[in-house]
Formats: structure tokens, sequence, C-alpha cells
């Protein structure tokens, strides 16, 4: 039975709740147990960061310091903000002496750089393997063509990150297609979505989400997925206000990949969190099927 | 024992941190040193004449001059000796220049320094032994490696003055990136109408042999007595029958072959000649293409030749050429896509790169020079040119300039235009490089007359939108992002070392850098020549160059081969190793050690014992450190001569 | 702008204090551009970043402190994973926007709103309560009806917690911020 550290991340208690309930229901299918570091704290994400390293650094090492002190070495963090915040502490950390010290005056109980963090993705891709991922697979969504969507900072910068391609990742492309879902190829994969400007320069956000949006229709996609909570947030949650601050009509459903998964584990929609949504996976989603039912209809429509 | 010791002010370079004055007071305390002096500027004719002067008037048997590195001018000062009568390797130089004034300020310290280094040059004079050259007979024939633009002026070059030459090239038709050309810059000459006729004199000259298709299995040997093992390849059809009319590649049913001459902008038939002015103009069979030798059944190219030239049966076959100086013209390699993820690395069939367009722009070339997207066949209307495409760029282990790209991406543009009137071309630069004669007025011209749009600034990253390729690059002298969709993107990709040319430097014992490129013995005044007596360097295979400079060092090589060819008989270096047959134990380690293979085994008196091969030795000395014995020693570097240096500064 | 007279310096190294904070050295800049290239941002930015990079080699602190650059960088690191001469073109933003804060500089007010509201909110709970930190900014901006329009929705999706929930180790993380404002005021 394997099991992980996971930080489950302040978005995902909130906003992005539907991340969390899916990827419990898709681990608990590949019989992988998760157990929450006791009375956790916000990483600091952006803004920590975006102020002052030293106090990112010790807003993110309490938490590393929590889970080194349970004798775990991997902390599962399905959030990309947390995950970088983890990341390069541990880095800095780790790199320089007088910046360990620093961070360590700043906690009650110090950190001694011996937990790696690692993304949902990074895990189900690196440590569970597709094959495993491929077993519990029950049901096809044969309407969905899916745009697999990264978001800027899961995969970079590479030295820190140390994950997959910083220019072309395929971990989500692979998982999703392990589990039988047609995916698309996605060139905008990378590319920004606003981040963390949401609330302070919405129209910035606008512009730059209406491009990956626009992109992943072009690559021919009806549905995005998502592995970040704040790209979920921009893309699905301020779909509308793309639409009305630029005139556009875009109605596309932007998933968490591990909600696909867990539909294709046989999960109900309800239990996959997908009435959390705001744009409505409604049709592409009905139209799934037990997986048994595929070979009949490949070999009837083979033969008209 | 009388040391004469000449202490060189070298100017300023010396004694600016050093107080010459005083090294030669506390030298003229050593034993053995009956004189000792300073002086501006020893290398110089009054220098020179000043030891001479010394030697005579001074009864001098050893002499010692403290001055710069002797790989500037131990030669100069050992022909000095010389010249007064005294053995040339009775001298010694102590630099204390490179090693001691040029590295510090200090002067009391510089001064302590150069006093030991003259004390244990001073210490290792007196133990010199006279060394004599021998002299040897060379083979009046060279080996050129490679017949691209560099190795076939070089080639053309030694046959005209009379040396007999063979030629080695890998692939099957000589010519190499020159020939693949559409034209060239600055004057848009026919590349292949100006190289033809240099193909046609290197195919038919009578004192060149060329081996196309083959390449080095092994050398051994020496300056002027070389033994060339060459691996003639096998191309399945026999050349010797084959008139190259062509009929068997036309009907040739495996399809998809890469295509090595045209780097895969479009697939070639896996029994082909690589174009049609091709020397030698014969067909080869790509047997991994091949259905007769991967499915066992086809044999259509054996049933359509006319002279009933294939041969499915044939071998690799070496043939031994024995030569006296071997020119290296082995050229350059492209950069592989792959290395550029951010620009599709080769997912995308509409981001070529620039040998892949002058493909497409040639004539012979697959399109028969009709421009058009690999992707969908259509002519293109926007075209990106992206210049440094790897090169400059440390993070992926090209950190120089590759030279001609600004240039060949100005040409292309223009060609561009020529081709397809109604075209925009624009071309990303970081800077344009144009420093030949009339480079400058051609990439200005680019801009000036043929209407292409240069943006100062690097490309980022290029993707698909619909049929076309975006590409986001940046306009950095008005500080913007600039976007083009472009029809066909062409990427200005890095010239790095070409494959297998650390294997091949290996077999020649020369040196290469850490960017694969072959080392020269001196970047400003020896280009042409390598550290390894008698193989010379031509062209790409040193680093990227265009054109006219692969031409000159053609040439430049070609002298150098003359030159050293034009005795019948060389003189040997006599600082080599030598074994001691009554020490020497048999163990055979050095016959291991030495990177020259320069030492065997043999026997004396009933002894198994090494013995060095004198002309092949090259004296470095890892033999005398390898040795569990003493046996083997280095002369004018003995173990002796070593440990008396040591002793004496370690007694001060 | 106004004329650069690099030689009547103020004695200032800015170079240097970037370099000292990061251990980024400007000087392997060679201002290629490819950064402003890949950056989703410049079309937003006053200076594109290949120029503020070269505002620090030209040793103009002022301007580049005081641009909207370095507030609307986002730090998605394409610049730093793509320099070709392998500098941390994200640190040194994010260096410049740490001195720009502490500096007490509001070019962008609302993202600076912004991120004092989270970290407050961090402070008092230990953990984000995302309806707090829209209820400061709302009220500190001057922009009270940020996002009312999404309101509907997301209390119809139960999206949002309306009480927030504090931590047992919340004055650990107290902590944190409070020993961090001392060691600033040394």
């Amino acid at each position: 039975m394997k099991e992980y550290t996971y930080y489950q991340g302040c978005s995902l208690e909130g906003t992005a709740a539907a991340y969390d309930s899916s990827i419990r229901l898709v681990m608990k299918s590949l019989g992988v147990a998760l157990t929450e570091p006791p009375d956790w704290s916000c990483c600091g994400s952006t803004p920590a960061h975006a102020v002052d390293r030293l106090l990112a650094g010790a807003l993110a090492a309490r938490n590393l310091a929590i889970v080194e002190r349970m004798g775990s070495r991997t902390l599962l963090t399905p959030c990309p903000s947390c995950l970088s915040a983890f990341k390069k502490a541990q880095h800095a950390m780790a790199s320089d002496k007088t910046f360990k010290e620093e961070v360590n005056g700043l906690l009650d109980s110090p950190y001694d750089c011996t937990v790696t963090a690692k993304s949902a993705l990074q895990v189900l891709y690196e440590d569970i393997g597709t094959g495993e991922i491929a077993r519990p697979v029950t049901t096809a969504l044969p309407g969905l063509r899916v745009a697999p969507y990264y978001g800027c900072i899961l995969n970079r910068p590479p030295k820190i990150a140390a994950f997959d391609d910083p220019e072309n990742p395929v971990s989500m492309d692979r998982i999703l297609a392990a589990v039988g879902v047609d995916v698309a190829d996605f060139a905008f994969k990378l590319e920004c979505c606003g981040a963390a400007f949401g609330v302070p320069k919405k129209e910035m956000v606008l512009k730059l989400t209406a491009k990956v949006l626009s992109m992943a229709l072009d690559a021919g996609a009806n549905c995005i997925a998502v592995a970040c909570p704040l790209c979920q947030q921009n893309l699905d949650l301020r779909q509308s206000q793309v639409n009305k601050a630029l005139g556009q009509s875009f109605a596309i459903p932007v998933l968490y990949f591990s909600q696909i998964m867990a539909l294709t584990y046989g999960y109900t929609p309800q239990e996959a969190g997908l009435t959390k949504n705001i744009v409505g996976p409604g049709a592409l989603i009905a139209a799934r099927r037990p997986v048994e039912q595929q070979p009949v209809e490949q070999a009837r429509s083979a033969s008209e | 024992m009388r040391v004469g010791v000449f202490i060189c002010h070298c100017g300023n370079n010396i004694a600016g941190t050093v107080d010459v004055a005083r090294v030669a007071e506390e030298t003229r305390k050593l034993p053995g040193v009956v004189y000792a002096t300073d002086y501006v500027y020893t290398c110089s004719e009054p220098g020179q004449n000043e030891i001479k002067k010394a030697i005579t008037e001074q009864g001098l048997n050893r002499v010692v001059v403290a001055a710069c590195s002797p790989r500037m001018h131990e030669v100069t000062f050992r022909r000095t000796v010389e010249k007064a009568g005294l053995n040339r390797y009775f001298f010694e130089m102590a630099n204390i220049r490179e090693h001691c004034s040029w590295i510090g300020e200090d002067k009391e310290e510089n001064t302590a320094k150069a006093i030991e280094a003259v004390r244990m040059a001073v210490a290792k004079v007196i133990l010199d032994k006279p060394l004599h050259s021998s002299s040897f007979p060379v083979k009046k024939r060279v080996l050129v490696i490679g017949a691209g633009v560099a190795g076939m002026q070089a080639a053309l070059d030694c046959a005209d003055g009379g040396l007999e030459t063979v030629i080695v090239e890998k692939s099957p038709s000589v010519g190499g990136m020159m020939a693949r050309l559409d034209k060239t810059f600055p004057t848009i000459d026919c590349s292949i109408c100006i190289l033809g006729p240099k193909m046609v004199d290197v195919a038919q000259h009578e004192l060149i042999t060329l081996h196309a298709y083959s390449e080095i299995e092994d050398i051994k040997g020496y300056v002027g007595n070389y033994t060339v093992n060459i691996r003639k390849k096998a191309t399945y059809v026999d050349w010797t029958k084959c008139t190259g009319c062509g009929e068997c590649m036309e009907k040739c049913p495996g399809k998809n072959a890469y295509d090595y001459f045209n780097y895969g902008v479009a697939p070639t038939k896996a029994m082909n000649i690589p174009f049609p002015q091709a020397i030698p103009k014969k067909a080869k069979i790509d047997r991994q293409y091949c259905r007769q030798f991967t499915k066992g059944k086809c044999g259509v190219c054996a049933k359509v030749c006319p002279t009933k030239a294939i041969d499915y049966e044939m071998e690799d076959r070496i043939v031994t050429e024995e030569v006296g100086a071997i020119v290296v013209a082995s050229g350059y390699g492209l950069l592989d896509i792959e290395k550029l993820p951010e620009y599709g690395a080769g997912r995308y069939p509409d981001v070529i790169t620039g040998i892949q367009y002058e493909r497409l722009l040639n004539a012979s070339g697959p399109t028969q020079g009709h421009i058009q997207r690999p992707s969908d066949g259509v002519e293109p209307k926007t075209v990106v040119f992206v210049s440094c495409a790897g090169s400059r760029d440390k993070s992926i282990g090209v950190p120089y300039c590759s030279n001609f790209c600004c240039m060949y991406t100005a040409k292309q543009a223009i060609l561009t235009k020529d081709h397809i009137p109604d075209s925009r071309s624009y071309v990303f630069y970081m800077d344009v490089r144009a420093p030949g004669k009339g480079y400058d007025e051609f990439t200005r011209r680019a801009q000036e007359e043929y209407g292409v749009r240069y943006i100062r600034g690097r490309v980022s990253r290029i993707y698909p939108k619909g049929k076309k390729m975006v590409v986001k690059g940046a306009d950095t002298l008005l500080g913007a992002q600039v976007e083009v969709e472009a029809d066909l993107v062409v990427l200005a990709i890095a010239a790095i070392a070409a494959p297998g040319a650390a294997a091949l430097a290996e077999k020649l014992h020369i040196s290469y850098d850490t960017n694969g490129f072959y080392v020269e013995s001196h970047p400003k005044l020896r280009p042409v020549e390598t550290n390894t007596a008698g193989v010379f360097l031509a062209g790409a295979a040193q680093g990227p160059k265009d054109i006219p400079a692969s031409v000159g060092q053609g040439s430049a090589a070609a002298a150098k081969v003359l030159s050293l060819l034009s005795k019948d008989m060389i003189e040997s270096e006599p600082v080599i190793s030598t074994v001691n047959v009554s020490a020497c134990v048999g163990c055979m380690k050095c016959v291991k050690t030495c990177p020259f293979q320069a030492i065997e085994e043999t026997t004396v008196r009933g002894k198994k014992v090494a013995s060095v091969i004198e002309t092949v030795c090259a004296g470095c000395g890892v033999c005398t450190s390898t040795c569990p014995c003493g046996a083997i020693q280095l002369s004018h570097f003995t173990d002796n001569q070593l440990l008396a240096e040591v002793n004496t500064l370690c007694r001060m | 702008m106004d004329v650069i007279r690099p030689s009547a310096g103020t004695g200032e190294d800015f170079a240097g204090e970037i370099k000292r904070q990061t251990s980024q050295d400007v000087a392997f800049c060679y201002q290629c551009g490819n950064c402003t290239a890949g950056c989703p941002y410049s079309e937003f930015f006053d200076y594109p970043v290949n120029q503020v990079m070269h505002l620090i080699q030209m040793g103009l602190r002022e301007a580049v402190l005081s641009s909207r650059a370095i507030w609307l960088c986002a730090a998605c690191e394409t610049c730093t994973t793509r320099c070709p001469c392998e500098i941390d073109v994200a640190h040194v933003m994010d260096s410049l926007r740490a001195a720009a804060f502490w500096e007490g500089r509001q070019t962008e007010k609302e993202i600076r709103t912004f991120y004092e509201s989270f970290l407050s909110s961090l402070k008092s709970h230990g953990r984000i309560f995302e309806a707090g930190i829209l209820m400061r900014y709302n009220l500190a901006s001057g922009h009270p009806f940020t996002d009312a329009d999404l309101g509907p929705q997301v209390m119809k999706k139960g999206l949002i917690r309306f009480l927030p929930r504090n931590i047992q180790g919340r004055e650990e993380v107290e902590k944190i911020f409070r020993k961090f404002a001392e060691r600033r005021a040394k």
C-alpha cells in the first residue's frame, strides 16, 4: 500500500475543492493512502515570494519541517504554486547555508532540507506509472477531446522543478491517454493564464486567458484539462468575464485532470466534483459509457 | 663546467616586476656559473649576438636564458648556441615571464621566484647531454581527409605541386557542404557551378586517387611515413560497371530512406545517387531501407541495371596507402534541431533549418527549386528567418558564433524574394556579422533592395496556429514583443563539430577543443598546423568558416605539406625516450600507456624488453612516469635532471 | 527619457546590489531579447524585461524601482527557462519587486494591496480566507465591487467559505511575520 504525505493547500480547501476531492478518489482507486501534515499552514504562494524570499522560505519551511518530523521524505502537493514554494525553499536552503540559518531563525522548529515536494502529476507519472494508472479504468469518455494545459510553473524553471520537459511536457498527455481519453496536441500548454492577478489586474488575466481558450479550440479540443487551481479559476470561473469583456462566446469546460481520471474510474460526475465547474461539461460527459462496450463498437464500425 | 646565464628584461614585461640585476647577481654565486648578466631584449639580433660573444669570450659550454616561455623562443636560442659552436641541447630556458613576472605584482616575491627558477635551470643544464637528430626519408605522398571545398583545394594544390595525393571522402560524392548550396554570398554565384570544375579536376587529376564512400580505419606511423588503412564501404554496386544512369534509383520501391544530402527535407530511395552533379556519379544502396536486405525479396535494381552492376554480396574492404603527410579537412556538422524544444524540436514540418531551405531553393533539389511548405506543398508568402538558432547559447552548450549564418540568412532572404516576388521575409537577429569583402553591403542590400524586414531580437517560441507557425520574438530597439504568423520558418541552425570528429582525432593523435573543433598549433600564427608533426588542418574542421576562408586554408595546408615534403630527408626530434635494456623488466606498462603507440615489445639477448620507435615518439614523457624501475628515460628530461631541479629548489 | 550620463555617476553600484541579493550577474546579459519575446506580460509592461535588465546594467535604479513592470511580473519563469546566458531573470525581477515593496512604492497600487491583503489574511488565520482577502482588498483598493459579478455563481456552486478558520499553530505563523519584521528593522 503506497502512502504519501499530502499537502492540500488553501485553494484546495476553498475554490479548488473539486481538485482535492477528485485527487483523493483517484488515489483511493490506485491504492494510495494520503496523510495530511497536522495543522499545516499556508505556504505563502505568490504574494509571499513576490514580497520577500526569506519570508516565503520561512512560510514554506514551516510545513516542510512538520513533514520532516513525520518521518516523511516526499510531499505530494497538487497546487503548483505551493509546489514551487516548497521546491524553491528546499533548493535555496539546501544550497545556501546562510539562507538556511536565516530561515530557521524565523521558525519555531528548524527544517533540515530532507523533503522533496512532488506534484500530483509527478507522483502519478513517475512513481505510479501509466501502466498502473490504466488498471482501474472502467469508463470511456468518447465525446471528449482534451487539451492538456500545464500552466507556467509546474515544470519551470527546469533546475528547480526537475520534472518532465520544460518546453513540451507530456506527463498529463500520457496520463490522460492511459485512461483512454482523446488528447489534442496543444502547443499552448505552458503559456501563462494570468496567474494570481485575477483580482488586482483583471484585464490582463482576461486577455491572457482568452488566448489559452482560443488556442485550445484551434487545437481541436472541446475541453481543457488543468493541474492548477489558479489556471482552473481563470479559465473556468472567469470565462464569462472573458466573453463579456472581449466579445467572445467561449463555452469550453475546464476540468482538473484528476476529475477526468475519476470519471474514467467509474465515479459519478457528482462524486468527481463536476457540480463545482462553472462551465458545465454536460453533453461531453453524458456520452460516457463502460469500457467493455468499446471493442464491440469498434468492430461494428470497422465492418461498416 | 662553464655555465653562462642571461636574464632578459623583455622590456618591462619582466623587468617591471622582477629585479633582473639582482637575479643575475645571485646567479653568479651558483656552482658552475662563470658568467651571468641581464639584457633588455635577449631574443633580438643584438641580444643573440651577446650570447654568441659570451660563449666565445667566456668559453661557455652551457647556456641558460631566463626569459619568456620556451614555447616562444627555445628554438631561436638553440639555433643561436649552435651557431656559436655548442650542441643545441646544451641550452635551457627558465620561464620568468609567464610563470613569474606576469602573474604577480609583488617585486620581492617575483624576484625570489625568478632566482629559484634560474637555479633550477642551471641544475638541469649541468646534466644535459649532447643530443643529435637523425634524418629519415619521407614518402612524397599526401593524404587528404574530406573532399569538401577545403579538402579539394588542398588536394589540387598538392597534386599540382607534384605530390601523389590520396583523398578519402566518407560520403559517396565529393563536394561537401558547398555542393548542397544553391547560391553563394556575396556574389550570388551558383555554388555547384563554381564548385563543379574543382570536383571534376579532383576526379580526373592524374596524381589524385579518390576513395569515395570510404573512411579512415586506422593510421600508424609518423611524419613522413604514415601507413593508413582505409575502409571502402560496401555500396552494393560495382562502381567499375555503374554508369550513373539512374534506372535503379527510379525503379527502386524503397521509398522512405533518409536523404543525407538533402538533410532529410524530403525522403529518397534506398538505392540512390546523391545529386545530379555528383562525382563519382554512382549509385549505392542504404541497406537499412532496402527491401532486399531487410525482407529478403525485391531485386528490382539488379533486374533493371543495364550493366549488371548490382552486387548484394559486396563487402567492405580495406585499402592501405602510405603517405608522408595528412591534411584533415573533415568539415562540420549541424546542431540537431531536437536541441531546440522551444522551436518545436523538429516536430513541426514547416520549421526547417537553413541547409534544408537551401535544398528547397536549389533547382536540382527535391522540389526543383520551387519553395514549398513541407507540410502541404503550398508556396509560402511569409517566411521568417531565425538567426542564432542554437549559436551563442551557452545553456545548450554552443557558446560560440557559427560564423556564416548572418550571411547566408541575408542570401536566403534575397533569393526568397527572387523566387516569390509577392513574398515578405523577416529576419530576427541579435547582431549582423558581415566582416568580409562586400559582406556588409550585401546584408544592407537585403534590406534596401529586397525589402527584407530585419527585427532586432531573439525568438523565444514557435508554435502552430491553424496552418501557420506563430513566431514569438522581440524588437529590443522598440522594447516590444513581436508576433509573426509565418508560412515557413527557417532556422539558422548552429554549426557544430562534424559527426565522428572526436574518433577521427584520436586516430590522428590530434587535439580537439571543448566544442569538438580541431586545435591548431597557434590560434594566430599557425592556423593550419597541429601539434602533431605531419598533420595539417584545413577548413571548417578547425572552426566554422565560410568558403573563401576554407579555400584559403586548403591552399595554406597544401603549402605546408609541399614545404615539409620538399626535402628527401627530414630531421627527427632527438628529445625522445630510450630504454635502458639492462634495467627493463619487460612489464610492458609503457607500451600500454604510450598515447602515440611509439613503444613496442622486442627481444634483446633472449630478454623481453621495451623498445622505443624513435620516429614516432613525441617526447611526452608519460612512459617515464609509468615505468616502475626507471628503465625508460626521456632524453633532456631524465629523472636525474628533474630530481636535480627538485633538490636545488628544496635546499633553499 | 532623460539624458544618461554614466561618467557623472551617483556612486551607486546597482548591478552589484542585485548580484549580492540574487547571485545573478547582469554583465552576462547580452540583450538578446529572448526574455521579452517569451514573456506573456510584455505587452502590459512599461519597460519590457530586457530593458529592465539593461536599466540595471546602466545603473538606473530609480527608473527600475519606480517601474510598473516589476509589479506586473507574474514570475511565470519563462524568461529564466529560456535565457541563453543562464541568468535567473525571474529571480532578479522578484528581488527588484521586493526592494520596491520595502521602499513603500505604490506604482501598481492594486497589486500591492492584493499582496498585503493576502499576507494579512495569512497572518491572522494561519491559512488564507479567500472571502476575507477579497473583502479587505475591495475596501483598501477603492474598488469595492471587484468580482461582484462572479458572486452569484460562486455562491450557487458553494465554492467559497464565509467564515474564517484558524489553525492551531496560528501564533507560530504570526511569530514568523513578527520575527521577520524585527529582522528587517535591523
